[in-house]
């Protein structure tokens, strides 16, 4: 480290030096380049991203209006898929959409009113109950709620 | 001519003493001597502190507090939010450069004797705050809620469970409970983020202060080669020319943040689930590494005593010494200088060992 | 082997006689003797007499050793009497026998043959257990190596002139690696298809209703198919023709087309309507598993240089949907049809893949990013140094 002279250290205008200016300049520039690549991402960061939605436990599954009794609809439930169904009687049912047997996607059968994998004929009923065919384990139930115009849908909490 | 600094300078001179805080800001002088670049680790500490708050804030602003929003809210800054990935990135290495400069600050502080009087409460607010910051890394650990992150806790809160009498009520305390559930989540997101930051404010506030009273220290062992220069050579001034310097230190450590966060940007994991078995291999930080690996060796039972509450016992000893150590530098009975430094440099070699020990072991 | 409601006294001798006389430790777990029946449920005699002559006496009913023939109306004597099989298990059939009557192992007993199976043969005499318990002869997981003991056995089957390799196919098939590997009771063995006490195999006309009974999709779309037709016409049972009957191998796309794997060749020539539907096919399905496989390449590549993309990852799992439902929709052998399953698949990729270039785009913008403000940043310790020794020099 160099020794510091006496000289004060503040000036109001500094000499016209070319090498003096090159310096100021040099540093200004890297001055203020350097704090928009700092404040350039920041700047971004505070702007909230589009998708409001964390995806957490509870997923907005669907809108009231997209089912009809005894339709249903795919959903996508964190890391797999869900089916969310209406009933004849105009009650929600959620549960997993992936077969206890070998794990293939199943669907509602509006015709039978319960559910059905079309791989191997297997066959739940509303509650997920595994009743016919293959499937050695009841699909896991998910919970129902309905908040105005939309249904979401989250894990069953332990009491 | 009435450039608008100068107005704004005038208008502010008119109201508040601000030449006599020029005038007291220029007197501040920093030593010159072969060991000078040591007194930048406590700037460049304050500075990578600063980079935390900053950063956390940020975080803030996206991260949500309890079991079934943290980790989704963590993986949300990483993937949605624009440049989250950079923010998180550089809270996290930022927090690793933050001990380690912490760590690097102490020993040099320590090898160059400042300390001595008129130094102890300097020191002693310095270890406070080193564990504050030790406080702050393992709280802050726990918020993404990821299975490392959980299981780290997890052992973590059950080394001080086994401290006779006091071990129970922390355990509860810091776990808000018998195990680590949602409650221990927003415990340590109300230390990490608020109790832990009141209290460091507070005490750099005394730090800085006492530094300020009573100005920089030379080592005793360069004493007479420093007071034999003249005196426009023996220290530079704070304002502007160690400040720039540490300008300078401050952006090459912006630099390195910037250059970790982006090519090894910090991973999210996978989502902590009470209910599954810990991984292979578990293992704090690395600033824990050395303690929880010395834990992991010492015998079961030692002379009829539990062995890791004496493990424990000895740490709390070290921390004491640490803390104590200005008081235990002394001339009479003995000189103990000589014994601090070597006892120092075979705790140092000794964490040193231990901590690389504990990254290889499985 | 005490039971303490029923004295059978034969057990006192006949459990310490030696060999053939004798009855082996695991007769207390046979289901009859469980159920508190006696040695003279079945071979007669009194078995409350300790005296020899007594509990063995032609008097009494003592049949001794009873011969094959006479086994399966022994065995029906109780088995196929409703108001006596009620007092024991109420929910257990009570048509074996008849059933019997009707397979080709009944129908040969009925005409003298002493070689086919009788109940014993595949229940066990006295190691009967219930058909429930693993260790049984007729548990799910037993029942394939139960039959080949004589239908693996070719000198055995030698005066039937069938073929005896059933067992050795069954064993490379898809079904044998679902029951036996996988524990999955539920996967078909010889008498899911065969029937047990009725056990005939289905003829070629009824083989693809069998089948049916778990493979709905693929019968309904087959029945939709030409090749139903076309199959009655030939005498070609459905289903079977291509994928065998017991050596039913995990299918593959190449087994459509007009490759070197391909069933379709067995009829089909190349340029006739068929073989172009065939090739057509396979192209599709094969351009599907083509790009799924680059989209998982690429995201696995993203991941690896440290970029977060679990959300195409999840993605993915759509276009193996699609591409599962593609492949069962093969049996409606329309081209047409196969095509619409496939390009939902391919709409599929196509964005996951877009994900995977998004994520390597991002990759390469950090690194420029951070080259630009590294640039920015030597600049000013440049700037910096320059100053500060301007600065001292004055």
């Amino acid at each position: 480290m160099h020794s510091a002279s006496s000289a004060s250290t503040a000036a109001p205008e500094p000499r016209n030096a070319p090498r003096r200016r090159f310096v100021n300049i040099l540093l200004g520039t890297g001055l203020v380049a350097s704090a928009a690549s700092f404040l350039y991402p920041i700047l971004r960061y505070l702007v909230p991203p589009k998708l409001p939605d964390l995806g957490g436990d509870a997923v907005l599954a669907a809108h009231v209006a997209e089912l009809k009794p005894n339709t249903a609809k795919m959903f996508r439930f964190g890391a797999r898929p869900g089916l969310l169904v209406q009933t004849a009687t105009g009650e929600y049912r959620a549960m997993s959409a992936t077969c206890t047997h070998l794990a293939c996607t199943v669907q509602y059968r509006p015709d039978l009113r319960e559910i059905w994998c079309a791989c191997h004929n297997g066959m739940y009923d509303l509650n997920g109950r595994n009743i016919s065919g293959p499937p050695p384990r009841p699909l896991e139930v998910f919970e129902v709620q309905v908040r105005g115009d939309d249904i979401f849908v989250r894990r069953k909490q332990e009491a | 001519m009435a450039s608008p600094v100068y107005s704004v300078r005038q208008w502010l001179d008119e109201r508040f003493p601000l030449e006599d805080i020029r005038a007291l800001a220029l007197k501040k002088k920093v030593p010159v001597h072969r060991y000078s670049y040591w007194y930048f680790l406590g700037g460049m500490t304050l500075f990578l502190f600063g980079v935390q708050v900053l950063t956390g804030a940020l975080l803030l602003l996206y991260y949500r507090p309890g079991a079934d929003e943290a980790f989704e809210s963590v993986q949300f800054i990483m993937t949605q939010v624009q440049f989250g990935w950079l923010i998180r990135s550089v809270h996290a290495w930022s927090a690793n450069l933050l001990i380690f400069m912490a760590f690097a600050h102490l020993f040099s502080v320590l090898f160059l004797r400042s300390y001595r009087k008129p130094r102890e409460l300097t020191w002693v607010s310095g270890i406070l705050l080193l564990f504050l910051m030790l406080g702050f890394g393992f709280s802050g650990y726990l918020l993404p809620w990821n299975t490392l992150s959980y299981f780290a806790t997890k052992v973590g809160t059950e080394i001080p469970a086994q401290i006779p009498i006091v071990g129970r009520p922390l355990l509860l305390f810091l776990r808000g409970g018998e195990d680590i559930t949602g409650s221990t989540l927003t415990r340590m997101f109300g230390l990490h983020v608020a109790i832990l930051p009141a209290v460091a404010t507070l005490l750099i506030g005394v730090h800085l202060a006492l530094i300020q009273w009573f100005g920089m220290s030379v080592p005793p062992g360069l004493q007479a080669e420093w007071q034999a220069l003249p005196p426009e050579k023996r220290d530079i001034r704070f304002f502007p020319n160690f400040v720039l310097r540490e300008l300078m230190a401050w952006y090459v450590a912006l630099g390195l943040l910037g250059a970790l966060a982006a090519l090894f940007p910090w991973g999210l994991g996978v989502k902590a689930d009470p209910f599954a078995s810990a991984p292979a291999g578990i293992k704090p930080e690395w600033y824990f590494l050395a303690m929880f690996q010395t834990l992991k060796l010492i015998p079961a039972k030692v002379l009829r005593m539990d062995g890791e509450m004496l493990g424990i016992l000895a740490f709390g000893m070290i921390g004491a010494v640490a803390l104590l150590l200005p008081f235990l530098d002394r001339e009479k009975p003995f000189n103990t200088r000589r014994w601090i430094t070597g006892l120092v440099c075979v705790f140092l070699g000794y964490m040193l060992v231990m901590t690389v020990y504990g990254w290889v072991a499985k | 082997m005490a039971f303490a409601q029923t004295k059978d006294s034969c057990l006192d001798c006949h459990a310490n006689l030696p060999n053939l006389l004798g009855v082996s430790a695991t007769y207390s777990q046979n289901i009859h003797a469980q159920k508190g029946l006696t040695c003279a449920a079945c071979h007669g005699g009194d078995a409350n007499s300790d005296d020899p002559e007594k509990a063995m006496s032609r008097a009494a009913g003592w049949k001794g050793k009873i011969e094959r023939k006479q086994i399966p109306e022994l065995c029906a004597s109780c088995h196929a009497d409703a108001e006596r099989m009620k007092k024991y298990n109420p929910s257990l059939r009570v048509d074996q026998f008849q059933q019997y009557k009707t397979s080709v192992h009944g129908m040969k007993w009925a005409k003298g043959d002493s070689k086919v199976a009788v109940c014993t043969d595949c229940h066990g005499a006295h190691d009967l257990l219930a058909p429930s318990d693993p260790r049984s002869r007729v548990h799910p997981s037993n029942i394939a190596t139960t039959c080949s003991h004589c239908h693996a056995d070719a000198d055995y089957m030698k005066p039937y002139g069938i073929k005896t390799d059933q067992f050795a196919n069954y064993e490379q098939s898809v079904h044998h690696d679902a029951m036996v590997v996988r524990g999955d009771l539920s996967a078909p063995t010889c008498t899911t298809c065969h029937g047990n006490h009725g056990a005939t195999p289905p003829g070629v006309a009824n083989v693809t209703a069998v089948c049916a009974n778990c493979h709905v999709f693929q019968a309904q779309l087959f029945a939709t198919s030409p090749h139903k037709d076309a199959f009655a016409t030939m005498g070609l049972p459905g289903c079977v023709t291509c994928h065998s009957n017991h050596a039913i191998k995990h299918p593959t796309d190449e087994m459509t087309g007009m490759g070197p794997n391909a069933v379709c060749t067995n009829c089909h020539t190349q340029g006739d309507p068929g073989a172009t539907q065939a090739e057509a096919m396979y192209n599709q399905l094969t351009e599907l598993a083509t790009a799924i496989a680059a989209s998982d390449e690429l995201l696995g590549k993203a991941e690896r240089q440290g970029m977060e993309v679990s959300q195409a990852k999840l993605q993915t799992a759509q276009a193996r949907d699609a591409l599962l439902k593609a492949r069962v929709t093969v049996h409606a052998f329309r081209d047409s049809e196969l095509k619409r399953k496939t390009d939902a698949g391919l709409a599929v990729t196509r964005q996951t893949y877009a994900a995977g270039e998004k994520a390597m785009e991002e990759w390469r913008f950090r690194r420029v990013g951070l080259g630009l403000s590294v640039v920015a940043i030597a600049l000013v310790l440049v700037g910096l140094g320059l100053y500060i020794r301007q600065l001292e020099q004055r």
